[in-house]
């Protein structure tokens, strides 16, 4: 379980609130968690990169050497400039400039901000969705449990960027053309929320019907405590732990996703450019020999999706009881 | 004549926060053709002991002191291609749970097979003649027709007796059986335990019994061992430990056991419960619990001393003999 | 046996209804088809006309069998985007996408499996973690852009391979066509086969290993060492034999997600497939091909299924019955 069961290390021996506040965080400090994540280093390198590539995406309107939306600070002149090391670099533009005379930096920075932005809300979302339909099939079971489930399961067959693809197409198609724009960004996040919602249910209804037959909750129905009550307090914090495991790599499957969407022209548009964008855009530029405009997006790209699934699989590896 | 002799046994247990000693000192013999049952509660320690001797245990488990001799060859630290010569040619393996035990993709005839021709240069034939053999003592009917079955096709007791087969059919001098009735039926465990004696028996294997029950070990045994907290607190034949247990603990569980025709008003019970590896007391471990402790077994550890019939590793035998 | 298919079969006949009756909907009542053939300024009644040969003006459930039994028959309608006949532009690009998704999964499998029994057998061995990193770049490379990488660096850069197309194709039988025939067709095959394998040979090969490292912790593993039995045989008889008959199955359910997921790797390549025409469909709204590719990869979907149920069924004696049954 997450939390600890560390035997503390301060305490809280009479210094108060900060005292208790010292001995918190001594206990998470002491706790499983945070023992094996001390103890694997590869594990520490990408929470630390995913916390700079965070606070750099998150910031990047204060920190972006330059704003690559405003339109009016472009210059054809600055067109196609070199990172640094090449010839005809600048210190301004550290890795180049695209066709417009973008900086890559910047877009990048922004860029990322945006693939984060879609990759959360789309988790979030099929976190939702997930959890409803597995807490519903889990714990009540039944025909409509079993009619989701197979649902669920159909779809999982079916490979998730299909299905993003598909639902994205069909809501497209479906919308009028002057909203078509403007709605991008709720659609994809849509269309892949809808392609990663059964994992979420397949897992959470597992750990609803493993907690739903134990004596414990047998006992709460028996005595009359209401379902959601029962729901929220015993079933919940069993799911949590592997709901965050497969969180972070859905993550990182929502954000690759969404580059994926983006780099077949059904993603993101160019006004608002995620990494998938860039990459699109600046892939016709390799064949002339522009290797940055594409390159240094695909590497933050990679670098992103990597560091989470280091972190999600040590995540997965401290979080399992049987490895302990 | 001795068969295996265990002196200061100590398995240890890497922990986070030290080294846990899940063995502290054991120190056994078994003869010849004898049956010695190995008895305590869960976590004692019993079937550490056993996998030790055989070489099995789980890591990070290790050996970490004392000696394990088998037909006068020190076998606790050889390399490992010996100890897996050993390894069913001279000491067996009987498991707790006939339905995980073998391996349900293969038939059971040719898992046989393969058994005897890895310890025994037989040809193919032969092997088969013996394994068909086998099942037939082991009380399979229509042993050679059943040779191509697979194990999902067998009951549990059915499948309990192919594993003795299995342990066996290298011809052993020794077995250890870790819990072989405690996954069946009790109607089943008698006609198990009827065949594990007999066979045992007519082999001359020698014959090292872990259980918790103690009405297996009246049974079967020759001797029997009681451990505790990974010590052997008292040892000695059978009618002795029974009937005229020397250690206090030895004594609650025998007295624990409900006998028939005697009716009481409440189970007796041995207050208190076995402490956790990282929290055995100091000196004698059963101390905290001993309803008859001395000031000196909170300080010293007893060893096995002569107490009337066995020998207890318990302080008030010095008493008892005169040497107080 | 005979009935475990029947009984099969019965149960995908709803699941195959449900995806007709999705793929209808949209036939039906997303876009505009009238418009979409008849162009923006036909008259009224020219469209009128379009609509009543089209049928749009009959009740639902006349619509829908109507349009499942024109499925059935391989009528799929006409393209919006391109005009030509839904049925021969799939016809056209089935035998690309297949050609490659086989290939890609050849390789996956070649190659996944022995790193997975590798990794799994000695999972502390130097050799192991450099195959997990490797695995962990796998799964977090994008294919598409792998496929840039690729293509960069063997055709851009080195000129060893096309970056585009299928090279040359040979006719074979009636409408396939397949690019093993001549050498150009092979070499313009090897990087799309790279780019699809490489995610599917990372997730073989990550497959194998858990269940690999799974097997050698059960009882009868643990019993087979109590015996003495050697390595060799405790790995390969035994560990290797009950790691396969699962990972079967799952490599081949996966097969139809590599045909479907071939999509992300013809549009890198142009590679002139089914994926690359769902792709060209999307972006044109082209409604008809878009149903067709639904009701095309379901019916793939529900044949590869039985397919690998009935694998199941052969390799894992369990479910064949017995004294008493399966799963006990």
């Amino acid at each position: 379980m997450m939390g600890g069961r560390g035997t503390g290390g301060l305490g809280t021996g009479g210094l108060g609130t900060g005292g208790l506040v010292m001995g918190r965080l001594a206990r998470l400090f002491d706790s499983d968690i945070v023992f094996s994540l001390r103890r694997s280093p590869p594990a520490m390198v990408a929470a630390a990169v995913t916390l700079i590539l965070f606070a750099g995406s998150l910031g990047a309107p204060w920190l972006a050497p330059h704003d690559p939306t405003d339109l009016s600070s472009l210059s054809l002149a600055d067109s196609f400039k070199p990172p640094l090391g090449m010839v005809d670099a600048e210190w301004a533009t550290p890795l180049g400039t695209d066709n417009q005379g973008r900086c890559v930096l910047s877009a990048i920075m922004f860029g990322l901000r945006i693939s984060l932005l879609v990759g959360f809300a789309s988790v979030l979302f099929a976190v939702l969705i997930g959890a409803a339909v597995g807490l519903i099939a889990g714990y009540w079971g039944g025909v409509t449990g079993a009619v989701l489930m197979r649902i669920a399961e159909v779809q999982l067959t079916f490979p998730a960027i299909l299905t993003a693809l598909l639902s994205g197409g069909i809501i497209e198609a479906a919308l009028p053309r002057v909203w078509s724009e403007q709605l991008r960004l709720p659609v994809i996040i849509f269309a892949i929320g809808i392609s990663l919602w059964p994992g979420f249910a397949r897992t959470i209804r597992g750990s609803t019907l493993v907690e739903r037959d134990k004596d414990y909750v047998l006992a709460a129905r028996v005595i009359g405590v209401p379902a959601w009550r029962i729901l929220l307090s015993h079933v919940m914090p069993n799911v949590i732990g592997p709901v965050l495991v497969i969180g972070t790599l859905a993550l990182g499957a929502a954000i690759i996703a969404e580059a994926t969407l983006s780099f077949l022209g059904v993603g993101l548009p160019p006004t608002a450019p995620s990494l998938g964008t860039l990459i699109r855009l600046g892939n016709s530029f390799l064949f002339s020999g522009k290797w940055w405009v594409v390159i240094f997006p695909g590497i933050a790209l990679v670098l992103t999706v990597l560091a989470i699934n280091v972190l999600g699989d040590w995540l997965r590896d401290a979080l399992n009881p049987r490895l302990r | 004549m001795t068969l295996l002799t265990v002196r200061d046994l100590t398995v240890t247990f890497p922990g986070r926060r030290g080294d846990l000693r899940a063995l502290d000192g054991v120190s056994f013999e078994i003869a010849a053709g004898e049956i010695l049952g190995v008895v305590g509660e869960s976590g004692a320690g019993k079937s550490l002991t056993g996998a030790a001797v055989i070489g099995l245990l789980s890591p990070p488990g290790r050996i970490t002191g004392g000696s394990i001799v088998l037909d006068g060859e020190r076998i606790d630290n050889l390399p490992p291609d010996r100890l897996r010569q050993i390894r069913g040619r001279h000491i067996g393996s009987i498991f707790q749970d006939p339905m995980t035990a073998l391996n349900p993709i293969l038939p059971i005839g040719g898992q046989l097979v393969e058994t005897i021709r890895t310890h025994l240069p037989l040809p193919e034939a032969e092997a088969r003649r013996r394994s068909i053999q086998w099942l037939d003592d082991v009380g399979i009917p229509a042993a050679a027709r059943r040779f191509d079955s697979y194990p999902h096709e067998f009951s549990g007791g059915m499948r309990q007796r192919v594993v003795i087969a299995l342990a066996l059919c290298a011809e052993p001098k020794l077995v250890i059986a870790d819990e072989p009735t405690t996954a069946l039926d009790v109607s089943v465990q008698a006609q198990i335990i009827t065949l594990l004696k007999r066979i045992c028996r007519d082999h001359g294997t020698a014959v090292m019994l872990i259980t918790h029950d103690m009405g297996v070990i009246a049974e079967t045994s020759d001797r029997v061992a009681v451990m505790y907290a990974g010590r052997i607190v008292e040892i000695g034949t059978v009618a002795a430990v029974i009937r005229r247990p020397a250690h206090p603990y030895a004594e609650g569980l025998m007295a624990s056991i409900p006998v028939l025709d005697h009716r009481a008003v409440r189970l007796r019970q041995i207050d208190g419960a076995m402490p956790r590896l990282n929290e055995i007391p100091s000196g004698c471990a059963f101390h905290p619990r001993c309803p008859s402790v001395l000031d000196r077994c909170r300080t010293e550890r007893p060893e096995l001393l002569p107490a009337g019939e066995t020998r207890a590793a318990c302080w008030l035998s010095m008493r008892t003999q005169g040497h107080g | 046996m005979l009935g475990f298919i029947l009984s099969r079969v019965l149960q995908a006949i709803p699941v195959l209804l449900a995806v007709g009756l999705l793929a209808f909907a949209l036939f039906a009542y997303i876009g505009d088809p009238v418009t979409a053939l008849a162009g923006q300024d036909a008259s009224s009644e020219h469209r009128a006309r379009l609509a009543h040969q089209l049928g749009l003006d009959q009740p639902f459930i006349v619509r829908y069998f109507r349009f499942l039994a024109l499925a059935l028959h391989g009528d799929f309608g006409i393209s919006f985007r391109v005009a030509q006949p839904v049925a021969s532009l799939l016809a056209e690009r089935l035998p690309a996408t297949l050609e490659l998704a086989v290939t890609a999964s050849v390789l996956a499998i070649a190659i996944g499996v022995p790193m997975g029994v590798y990794t799994g057998i000695r999972p502390a061995a130097p050799l192991s973690r450099v195959f997990m990193i490797a695995s962990l770049a796998g799964v977090s490379l994008p294919t598409f852009l792998l496929g840039i990488l690729l293509i960069l660096v063997f055709a851009v850069s080195l000129g060893w391979l096309p970056s585009f197309g299928r090279g040359a194709v040979t006719p074979l039988g009636t409408w396939w066509t397949t690019g093993f025939g001549t050498w150009a067709g092979i070499r313009a095959l090897i990087l799309p086969a790279i780019t699809l394998g490489l995610f599917q040979m990372t997730l073989i090969m990550r497959l194998v290993r858990s269940e690999m490292l799974e097997v050698l912790r059960t009882d009868y593993i643990r019993f087979a060492r109590a015996r003495g039995l050697s390595d060799r045989a405790i790995n390969f008889t035994h560990a290797l034999r009950n790691t396969l008959v699962p990972v079967i199955t799952i490599i081949g359910l996966q097969f139809g997600g590599v045909v479907a997921f071939s999509l992300v790797t013809e549009s890198v390549f142009q590679w002139p497939g089914l994926g690359l025409l769902l792709v060209q469909s999307i972006a044109a709204a082209d409604i008809p091909v878009m149903s067709a590719y639904l009701l095309l990869i379901a019916l793939l979907f529900v044949i590869i299924n039985l397919i690998v149920d009935i694998l199941y069924f052969v390799v894992d004696p369990r479910l064949r019955g017995g004294l008493y049954g399966p799963s006990r």
